[in-house]
């Protein structure tokens, strides 16, 4: 366990220590291609040619982590990432004395008071109070360079100031347990090869990476100026390739430095430095230490299968062979492991065997046999896997943790996954080509919590809003609607075979005819007891509950349907009253079963009935369809009249908004008003068609949606106005300039079913586009505000004593959410004390 | 933990104020006897238990992906308009957005007023909705003129009230410190300290006089009156909290503006926190999702209980964790890895990412504690 890691800077002395080579030489190997001892490739920094062992520590590639080496610089230079903080020494501290320009006032207010440096910047003195030196004006050039008073200081200058600044005074400027003058390089790290492993091309030629590119230009450099400095070469020429050793040093840390050319390949790609291999989502955090790659896994296309139970996933037998799960040899399992490897290409076997001393070794049709006989207690083996080893499921984009669900693994032909349609609501999946993801865990701790933790019964209630999540949607909802609306009669005959047939095992009662209320409350627990209004309620003003007219109330008393139809509100995700009851009170278990057997059975009944919806559908009565043009007209003959008024001047303007604007506002309601009366009319006479009991029953498709293909797409709204009037003031050249009526402003008239004429097919086409840019828009946006709140809250739990802390354990809630209540184990709101007190009194 | 549960007596377990008082009501209405009550609690306190937390539950992950989820749902559509009438504020998923981010001021700030009985009429909110309006001296003026000979502007007002002229210009008196201004009837004439100008800088003033504003609050930009049940409201465009709290006619104690800057300015942080709350959840019920309070409690409890209103993100919660490792995960790696390395600080590998980082156990849920084996007991 690593307990903790403490940040700081190497000062030179750690760096010589640490370092097992001195690199002082540009070459990187000799004629015959072997590194130069004091290269940057030298042996002494690791290995990673597969063979070669570390001239420093023995290991071999693997083994061997790599050592640094140094470089010891002729000039220093400064740290580009630290001069900053250089800028703020130097100006804080005195020039001569190198003090801290606050007296002893200065300081004690400082310590005591707000810690910033602003507030140190305002309290600075300008006479040092220590020796009494006028400071002169100092000026910082980005990135490296420091002016005082017009003379620029060189990094030798600058060294020397950071270190006559005390300790003592350093903490005053937030720096602990460290020398400023480190901040200035003296001696530079090499990291060893094995941070830049050279790559041997197909040519045989080596390409060097980037850093070591850098660091050849660095010793370069370093080399060049020294040589100078030897020869006694003018200080302009000295001071030439000190800066240039500063800005090669400067880019190898960071390439990316404003003002400052980036460094590049010779190729004239930008290299790619040390600051760069850290970075953003590409960088080292991001992408290799928060996220990590992972074995055992597979993905592949999904398709449904409602035969499967809602926690197994179908797995396609190639890729239950090629998957597997670690095993340990023990007394109790090894003659079956034996077997299993003696059954070697025939599955379920066993793949590889690895004995105790860590050799892997793979079974085959030769050496199965031999293999099993060596096999003993404490080897492990890769098994294949089988049907009942739990996996992880899972669909991307993972928005919440429904999804990633633990499943019961069921080998199966072909080559999809396969998963029950109960579970499609928290995956968000469908079957238009969805691929899906499988993760096998392989330690025993790992198996368990899949198993108790996140099994999918474990997942039905969401944490979100408290309610299901897992449930019917689509076919089991029209099915359902269809059985249990109204007073459908069947023989006992039929009901026992569409049971029987489903492989359910409930006892049927003997009567000759079963209503099909009747056979749905075979499927409910015994007692159960609820009564809520279904999605088909019309919403009456006065409700006459049990004796609805609609068939829209529902009443269950002691496990019998008595009354209403089971449609969206009762069992489906996300709004399913029934379902969120007898989740609560018969436990997740019960309802899992519940779920699937009740929707085996819809899919069957469905089936048997027959299901089909066709064009006709949407054909309407020539009266109404004559209504709705009336209503139509009557509305383009107000607007009309409207716009001749407001050309006229004559509008009536809302508060604060120019008369066309007001105009607009008010032709955008009429319209909006028209629909809603034409979806009236057409709500109220249309017959009890198969598309319109989609509908009502909530199981696909709405009214709205019935309306715009039967009679009038209505008006087209582009960020929420009429269709502009661009440049041209004009939508399209038949119309007028300037023309501002409903068909020129985008009313489409016409439904989908009696087709769209160019003009309105244009402005549909517009607004749908609209919905597209949105979409892509806000999936950006959205993902952005999930990755932020995850990392402002992702370290919150709950403590034993039961308040909310972050990880600096720090109280963020006393008592979490204000009662202590887990919204995945309530139902909505909370404890209902009215209800519990109303089930044991009455 | 189920085990452990179970074993644990009822009468450890502390009943929340809010279900107490449940409790209480539930037996008057129905009459209920010690006895029954006693069951009564009894049987709730176990539900209670069975439905609470346990120990290493991620909450904060559940609340961000709860929250975040059905955003991906939300709309980018903007604006809408807060009832029938002519106030838009900005929705949507750019308000949730705008929330989280605790910015300074909201791109549509808007008061909702209410007033005390006494003036809660039509007359007298429509009084108030017009004094209150930010006002420049534009609306006052019927015409301008420049006199280029004297440098001079003259202003004829509209006919009004002379002692609501005085007033208007006894307040443009105290603003404009370096004119001259005589009054005439209905006219004033401005004549500047400074005698040098040229005709661009007389022009140049009579703009910024026209949009000095005299009368209202300070950047209430709109207000109109809405009738909401028995109250005459007024909702506001633009919003200036503590100014409004001078008004007599204004009933504070209901008043509330969508700043939650100014809440926690002028009412503290506690009154703060509810705002952000009311604010979220409105935003999700206005887009029809469904979102349990105490997720939106558990984040906004985050952005407040270190007193002041911090944004989520870089600059506010995630940027002043304490743990270096996923303050470098997070954003901005190389900042937070130099600052670390200047004061020496350690990373006690207390947080998620940081333990991620080097392959360990994550110190929550299952991951906070060890478990030891009882070996050869039966």
């Amino acid at each position: 366990m690593l307990e903790k890691i403490v940040f700081g800077v190497l000062d030179p002395e750690i760096i010589r220590k640490m370092s097992a080579a001195k690199i002082n030489k540009t070459e990187l190997y000799d004629q015959e291609g072997y590194p130069i001892e004091g290269g940057l490739m030298d042996p002494r920094l690791g290995v990673i040619d597969p063979g070669l062992r570390c001239r420093t520590c023995g290991g071999s590639v693997g083994e061997c982590q790599g050592h640094f080496g140094h470089l010891e610089l002729t000039r220093p230079v400064v740290h580009v990432h630290y001069s900053k903080i250089i800028y703020t020494l130097l100006r804080m501290t005195c020039q001569k004395c190198g003090r801290i320009l606050l007296d002893q006032a200065g300081i004690e207010k400082f310590a005591t008071g707000k810690k910033s440096f602003k507030k140190l910047k305002s309290m600075m003195k300008a006479k040092c109070p220590y020796c009494g030196e006028t400071q002169k004006k100092m000026k910082f050039l980005k990135p490296t360079t420091f002016i005082e008073d017009k003379t620029m200081l060189d990094s030798n200058q600058v060294r020397e100031r950071l270190q006559k600044i005390t300790d003592a005074d350093l903490i005053y400027f937030g720096i602990r347990g460290m020398r400023p003058e480190s901040l200035i390089i003296t001696l530079l790290p090499v990291p060893p090869v094995t941070v830049r492993p050279s790559i041997t091309l197909e040519t045989g030629e080596r390409s060097e990476d980037d850093l070591t590119h850098k660091l050849v230009d660095i010793v370069r450099i370093n080399k060049r100026l020294a040589e100078n400095i030897d020869l006694g070469a003018p200080d302009f020429i000295i001071q030439d390739l000190w800066e240039l050793l500063q800005y090669h040093v400067a880019t190898y840390i960071n390439n990316e430095i404003s003002g400052v050319p980036p460094a590049r390949h010779r190729s004239g790609r930008i290299l790619k430095t040390l600051t760069q291999r850290l970075k953003t989502k590409e960088g080292r955090f991001r992408h290799n230490l928060i996220g990590k790659r992972v074995n055992y896994c597979a993905r592949t296309v999904v398709s449904p299968d409602p035969l499967i139970n809602i926690n197994e996933v179908g797995i396609p037998l190639l890729i239950a062979k090629e998957l597997t799960k670690t095993i340990n040899v023990n007394e109790k399992n090894i003659e079956h492991v034996r077997e299993m490897i003696k059954r070697y290409p025939e599955w379920p076997t066993v793949n590889y065997v690895i004995r105790p001393d860590g050799r892997k070794k793979k079974v085959n049709e030769l050496n199965k046999e031999e293999i099993s006989k060596e096999i003993g207690i404490g080897h492990t083996i890769e098994k294949q896997l089988e049907d009942g080893d739990w996996a992880i499921f899972n669909r991307q984009p993972s928005l919440h943790r429904m999804s990633m669900m633990g499943h019961k693994v069921r080998v199966m032909p072909y080559q999809t996954f396969r998963l029950n349609l109960l579970v499609c609501p928290p995956y968000n999946a469908d079957f238009d080509g969805d691929e899906m993801n499988l993760h096998v865990p392989q330690v025993e701790e790992a198996q368990t919590e899949i198993k108790l933790l996140m099994d999918v019964p474990n997942h039905i209630r969401s944490p979100r809003f408290s309610g299901p999540i897992i449930g019917c949607s689509k076919d089991h909802i029209t099915s359902l609607y269809l059985l249990t609306h109204g007073q459908r009669e069947f023989t006992r005959k039929e009901v026992v075979e569409l049971i029987r047939s489903c492989g359910i095992e409930i006892e049927i009662p003997n009567k000759k005819k079963i209503s099909g209320k009747e056979v749905f409350s075979l499927f409910l627990p015994k007692g159960f007891k609820i009564e809520y209004k279904a999605s088909c309620c019309i919403g009456c003003p006065k409700c006459l509950k049990e004796k609805c007219p609609y068939d829209a109330y529902v009443v269950v008393k002691n496990g019998e349907l008595l009354t209403g139809t089971i449609d969206k509100k009762s069992v489906s995700a996300f709004s399913g009253k029934m379902l969120d009851e007898i989740d609560k009170k018969y436990g997740h278990e019960f309802t899992k079963e519940f779920l699937y057997n009740m929707t085996r059975f819809a899919l069957k009944f469905l089936t048997r009935y027959g299901f089909s919806v066709s064009i006709s559908d949407q054909d309407l009565d020539e009266k109404i369809m004559k209504k709705i043009d009336e209503i139509i007209e009557e509305a383009r003959k107000e607007v009309d009249e409207m716009i001749k008024d407001f050309k006229k001047g004559k509008i009536e303007t809302l508060v604060r908004t120019t008369p066309r604007q007001s105009l607009e506002a008010i032709i955008r309601k009429k319209m909006a008003d028209t629909l809603n009366k034409i979806a009236d009319i057409v709500e109220k006479n249309v017959t009890d068609n198969n598309t319109v009991i989609m509908a009502k029953s909530g199981a696909r498709g709405s009214m709205i949606n019935l309306v715009q293909c039967a009679a009038c797409l209505g008006q087209e709204a582009i960020k929420g106005e009429r269709i502009k009037i661009g440049f041209h003031r004009r939508t399209f050249s038949h119309f007028k300039p300037g023309d501002i009526s409903l068909e020129s402003k985008g009313f489409v008239r016409n439904g989908y079913k009696q087709g769209l004429n160019p003009f309105e097919f244009f402005f549909d086409a517009m607004n749908s586009r609209e919905g597209l840019m949105d979409k892509s828009l806000k999936t950006r946006h959205s993902g952005y505000l999930e990755r932020r709140l995850i990392g402002a809250l992702q370290d919150l739990k709950v403590e034993y004593d039961g308040t909310a802390r972050d990880s600096g354990n720090k109280i963020i809630q006393f008592v979490p959410g204000e009662d202590g209540l887990d919204p995945s184990k309530i139902q909505k709101g909370g404890i209902n004390v009215r209800k519990i007190a109303d089930d044991i009194f009455g | 933990m189920s085990e452990k549960l179970q074993t644990t007596s009822l009468d450890d377990v502390i009943l929340p104020i809010k279900i107490l008082d449940e409790i209480e009501t539930v037996c008057k209405e129905k009459k209920l006897n010690s006895n029954q009550k006693e069951k009564l609690i009894q049987i709730i306190k176990k539900e209670y238990m069975n439905s609470s937390f346990e120990p290493g539950e991620a909450i904060g992950i559940v609340s961000a992906q709860s929250i975040s989820e059905p955003a991906t749902q939300m709309t980018m559509r903007t604006f809408h308009f807060a009832g029938s009438s002519g106030i838009q504020v900005t929705l949507g998923l750019p308000r949730l957005i705008e929330i989280f981010d605790a910015k300074k001021e909201p791109t549509t700030s808007t008061m909702t007023l209410y007033l005390k009985k006494k003036y809660n009429n039509k007359t007298d909110s429509e009084r108030v909705a017009d004094t209150i309006t930010e006002k420049s001296l534009r609306n006052f003026v019927e015409t301008v003129s420049l006199d280029l000979v004297n440098k001079r502007i003259r202003i004829k007002f509209k006919k009004i009230k002379k002692s609501d002229l005085k007033d208007t210009v006894a307040k443009l008196q105290k603003k404009v410190k370096d004119y001259k201004i005589s009054i005439k009837e209905n006219a004033m004439a401005l004549e500047s300290k400074e005698k040098q100008l040229t005709i661009k800088d007389l022009q140049r003033i009579k703009k910024r006089l026209l949009d000095l504003a005299v009368t209202g609050i300070q950047s209430v930009k709109n207000a109109i009156v809405v009738k909401e049940g028995d109250d005459w409201v007024i909702k506001t465009l633009g919003s200036n909290f503590l100014k409004v709290q001078s008004f007599e006619e204004i009933d504070f104690m209901r008043s509330y503006t969508n700043n939650v800057h100014e809440v926690a300015s002028v009412l503290g942080i506690e009154a703060a926190r509810m705002a952000l709350i009311k604010e979220i959840k409105n935003t999700m019920k206005q887009q029809g999702l469904d979102i349990d309070v105490r997720h939106i409690m558990l984040v906004v409890d985050t952005m407040t209980f270190s007193g002041e209103i911090k944004p989520i993100g870089r600059y506010g919660v995630a940027g002043m964790k304490q743990s270096i490792l996923t303050r470098a995960g997070f954003e901005e790696t190389i900042k937070h890895l130099v600052k670390a390395s200047l004061r020496q600080e350690e990373d006690t590998f207390n947080a998620i990412f940081d333990n991620v980082m080097v392959n360990q156990l994550v110190p929550i849920g299952t991951g906070m504690f060890d478990l030891i084996a009882k070996l050869g007991e039966e």
